[in-house]
């Protein structure tokens, strides 16, 4: 069986206002006060292009490799529905936007970060379309209530053609146009907020046969649950099929408690959405250098070239240069990519610590990240700064204190009391042993007291030195230095 | 020409409008000859055009908030409100079949 995943995806744009109209864009705030006349289609009223909104389109356009039409056309798209008030959406139907871009994404083969394969996904096209309001179902009343503080907010629609074949394919897509849209700003991407909404359409056909029926899966809230969705749409369509079942042209919600998906088969049958042109407004004409116009208002005009000029570093762009700068790994360059702010934090660590750049990203991709997964926390919480931990990490270079003795500081420090790591060093009394005859002493009595140890290291068993090593560490609580104390005992032995 | 009951009922539906007696119907049955007169155009080659004002410039606003904070006025509309909420029915509330109501139709 071949399944085949194609997605939609809405992400709402990161602007002030509206798509059409001057009322505020704002995630929690009282019901229906963020609400223009416009928004709330009373009479007399006319949608007004926010400029911001279509630079955002195209921004993302542009980032996906797609074709910018220099000429897009609006629509409406009609359907009845409490919180859509105009009984149509102004969307992008004929000409959208952005057309024939693509992705690349990457996965880890058979769950090891260090295989790691890039495939890419085509997009069909972007277009620009209004978001509707907000509906809460009291199924106790039986009744609905609308709040149209969502209703008119700026969305680009992203269709991913059916390239993928899996839930994880689609996660990894997922993620990575939702690290490109918070790179370009063009949207904060929040699924948890809304921000960013998927659904997937989901099919499967036997190698060399035509596409099966299609199904849609709606209503997933993370990049988790959408792999879970999908493969588990992909199971059951195939158990239905080799029952002797069709499948049916419908739309499924995901139910996440559940991990299944159930028909959402609506009563009056297929919608007819009646398109037809968005008659109060012209098209949409966008220049580039080529085609500037030389005598219209600089504010009235969107360039193309001077956003593509304007563009910053994609992700796979930061990947590189990471991997290239600091001869970091690629997979490690995808975990530092992956949680917001730890690009930064360690960039920073790097600029005030002697340690290289290599050493360096254990710490924080071990120590420093698996602390605040525990305690899930974000990079900007952090209780160790990232000055604190190159202090840190300074003495460790120094040699001032050993490896073990560094990861003990560093628990403290999480404490979050403002000691710096040399205080903490001082009161714990971490600093590596420096009195030769000190460590000689404590190796002597180490070899005496494991006489078993001692014979198996003399009659070949090199790998038993490590443990000699070991108790040494633990008779001076972490202070010495494993190399020195190597060489003492091989010395010794 | 005779509107198929079908498609009225199609009609109905799509757009939410009753056309409860024959009045009705024919004002329909005249709408639709009135538009199939552009068939008598020979358009060949022409580009549809979606409204007269289509070469206009479509005026972009900047990106500042300048309207909402009106739920008080935006709710005098409604008729039925909870805390600041529009209230709705449950969900769409689907018209009855075309058999079950009573439309000039049925009863011809």
């Amino acid at each position: 069986w071949l399944p085949v995943v194609g997605l939609e995806i809405h992400a709402q744009i990161s602007s002030n206002s509206k798509l059409f109209s001057g009322s505020q864009v704002q995630f929690a705030a009282p019901p229906n006060s963020l609400v223009s006349f416009f928004d709330a289609s009373l009479p007399g009223t006319l949608p007004v292009l926010n400029r911001r909104c279509v630079e955002a389109a195209v921004m993302t356009g542009l980032a996906l490799n797609c074709s910018i039409n220099k000429k897009s056309l609006f629509d409406r798209k009609h359907y009845f529905y409490a919180d859509l008030p105009a009984g149509y959406q102004i969307t992008q139907k004929r000409v959208p936007i952005a057309v024939n871009g693509s992705l690349s994404y990457s996965l880890c083969i058979d769950n090891k970060m260090s295989r790691m394969v890039t495939k890419t996904v085509r997009i069909k096209q972007i277009q620009l379309e209004q978001d509707s309001g907000k509906s809460l179902h009291d199924d106790t009343r039986s009744q609905t209530l609308v709040d149209l503080n969502r209703a008119g907010v700026g969305l680009m629609e992203v269709v991913m053609e059916p390239d993928m074949c899996c839930g994880e394919e689609a996660a990894a897509a997922v993620r990575e146009l939702q690290l490109i849209l918070q790179t370009l700003g063009s949207s904060k991407a929040i699924m948890a907020e809304g921000q960013l909404r998927v659904d997937a359409n989901v099919s499967v056909h036997h190698p060399g046969e035509p596409y099966g029926v299609r199904t849609e899966v709606k209503n997933i809230n993370s990049v988790r649950f959408l792999a879970k969705a999908i493969d588990y749409e992909i199971q059951r369509q195939i158990e239905e099929l080799e029952n002797g079942g069709t499948i049916l042209n419908e739309t499924r919600a995901f139910d996440s408690k559940l991990g299944c998906t159930i028909s959402m088969r609506d009563k009056e049958g297929k919608q007819d959405y009646r398109f037809m042109p968005e008659p109060n407004l012209p098209p949409l004409i966008l220049y580039d250098a080529k085609s500037l116009p030389a005598n219209r208002n600089h504010q009235q005009v969107v360039n193309i070239d001077w956003i593509r000029e304007r563009l910053p570093d994609l992700p796979s762009v930061k990947r590189a240069k990471l991997v290239e700068l600091y001869g970091i790994l690629p997979e490690h360059s995808f975990t530092l990519l992956n949680e917001d702010g730890l690009a930064e934090y360690f960039e920073n660590v790097i600029k005030h610590t002697q340690m290289k750049p290599k050493k360096v990203i254990g710490w924080v991709l071990k120590e420093l990240l698996s602390y605040l997964k525990e305690h899930a926390l974000a990079v900007k919480d952090s209780p160790v700064s990232s000055f604190l931990l190159a202090d840190l990490l300074n003495l460790l270079e120094r040699k001032e204190i050993s490896s073990s003795a560094a990861k003990q500081v560093f628990e403290e420090l999480w404490k979050g009391e403002g000691k710096t790591p040399l205080e903490i060093v001082k009161e714990k009394h971490l600093e590596l042993l420096r009195d030769q005859e000190e460590l000689e002493q404590i190796c002597q009595a180490v070899i005496d007291r494991q006489e078993d140890e001692v014979m198996a290291i003399k009659a070949g068993n090199q790998k038993v030195l490590n443990k000699l090593i070991g108790l040494v560490q633990r008779a001076t609580r972490g202070r010495s230095n494993p190399v020195l104390v190597k060489q003492i005992l091989e010395k010794k032995l | 020409e005779q509107v198929p009951a079908a498609v009225l009922e199609h009609l109905e539906r799509l757009a939410l409008v009753d056309f409860r007696d024959a009045e009705g119907v024919q004002r329909l049955r005249e709408a639709v000859r009135f538009a199939e007169r552009l068939h008598e155009v020979d358009t060949e080659g022409v580009e549809p055009m979606d409204s007269v004002l289509e070469d206009r410039c479509l005026y972009l606003r900047e990106d500042d908030v300048t309207e909402g904070n009106c739920t008080k006025e935006l709710l005098k509309n409604a008729r039925e409100k909870i805390e600041e909420y529009f209230v709705a029915p449950p969900g769409n509330i689907p018209l009855p079949k075309l058999e079950e109501r009573e439309t000039f139709e049925q009863q011809s």
